[in-house]
């Protein structure tokens, strides 16, 4: 018995200092990342896994030192990981058709092929 | 340009339920823990804007023919009613009484009479917020 606490309290500090950098981590690409897309990379990802290993940490931690099992966490979990990926999604959407440029060494642009295709043939149904 | 995002579309139509879920859950949680009727409102409505972002108001109002107005309306009559049904058993005007009923599935459960004021401040508040919000989005020409 005394060795699950000391391996659940070892892994509850772990997953919480995990999230914790992680956060600290996509904070730093916001800072140093050149365009919005790249920030927006940045922001999504590293920033969602943070806040998850956090939340799953004071889960565990409810469940082993409190005994109670918070069906709330458990939700904010699933929650955060549909959301935050879609939020992400919608900046840099919006971004995009607002026509921000950019950085100056990417190299590689498909939406602009497929929205400049997709004007085209919007012209030709209006020409008919 | 018209604005159809399917990632976002999709997304909602799982999150709504999530969002609704907990509300209903704040809004019974809210005599011994963090919650109640207002919160509870303001997050149903909430659920009902990120509806109304995703999809255009005509077809949310297909989905849910609700006159909030009265929603509203109807939320402050329950909420007067029962501060007025206290005064039947002889007691001052929003007294309030719990009792503990046996129900088939969930067992001992406490029943007091401040849950259905809740209910009657969640549907004023869900009613206030969808009306106001409603009525600053749409544009009559």
């Amino acid at each position: 018995m005394e060795t699950i606490r000391m391996i659940g309290e070892i892994s509850i500090g772990i997953l919480i200092l995990i999230g914790a950098l992680l956060s600290a981590l996509s904070a730093f690409g916001l800072i140093r990342l050149p365009d919005v897309y790249l920030r927006s990379h940045a922001a999504s990802k590293s920033a969602t896994l943070g806040v998850l290993c956090i939340l799953f940490g004071v889960f565990l931690y409810f469940m082993l030192d409190l005994e109670h099992v918070s069906v709330k966490l458990l939700l904010g979990i699933v929650f955060v990981f549909i959301t935050s990926p879609v939020a992400g999604h919608l900046n840099a959407r919006a971004a995009y058709r607002s026509g921000v440029p950019l950085w100056k060494h990417s190299n590689r642009d498909d939406l602009k092929i497929a929205l400049k295709k997709e004007q085209e043939q919007e012209q030709v149904e209006s020409e008919k | 340009m018209k604005f159809t995002d399917v990632f976002l579309q999709t997304a909602t139509k799982t999150l709504v339920f999530i969002i609704m879920t907990f509300s209903i859950y704040i809004l019974f949680a809210g005599h011994h823990n963090p919650g109640g009727g207002f919160i509870g409102g303001l997050i149903t409505a909430s659920a009902l804007v990120l509806l109304y972002i995703a999809f255009d108001l005509q077809s949310v109002r297909d989905i849910i023919p609700f006159n909030f107005n009265k929603l509203a309306a109807a939320g402050v009559i329950i909420s007067v009613l029962t501060g007025t049904a206290s005064l039947l058993f002889n007691v001052p005007f929003l007294s309030q009484t719990f009792t503990y009923v046996y129900l088939p599935l969930l067992g001992k459960t406490e029943l007091a009479s401040a849950v259905i004021f809740d209910l009657g401040v969640y549907m004023t508040v869900l009613g206030t917020t969808m009306t106001i919000i409603t009525s600053i989005s749409e544009d009559e020409k």
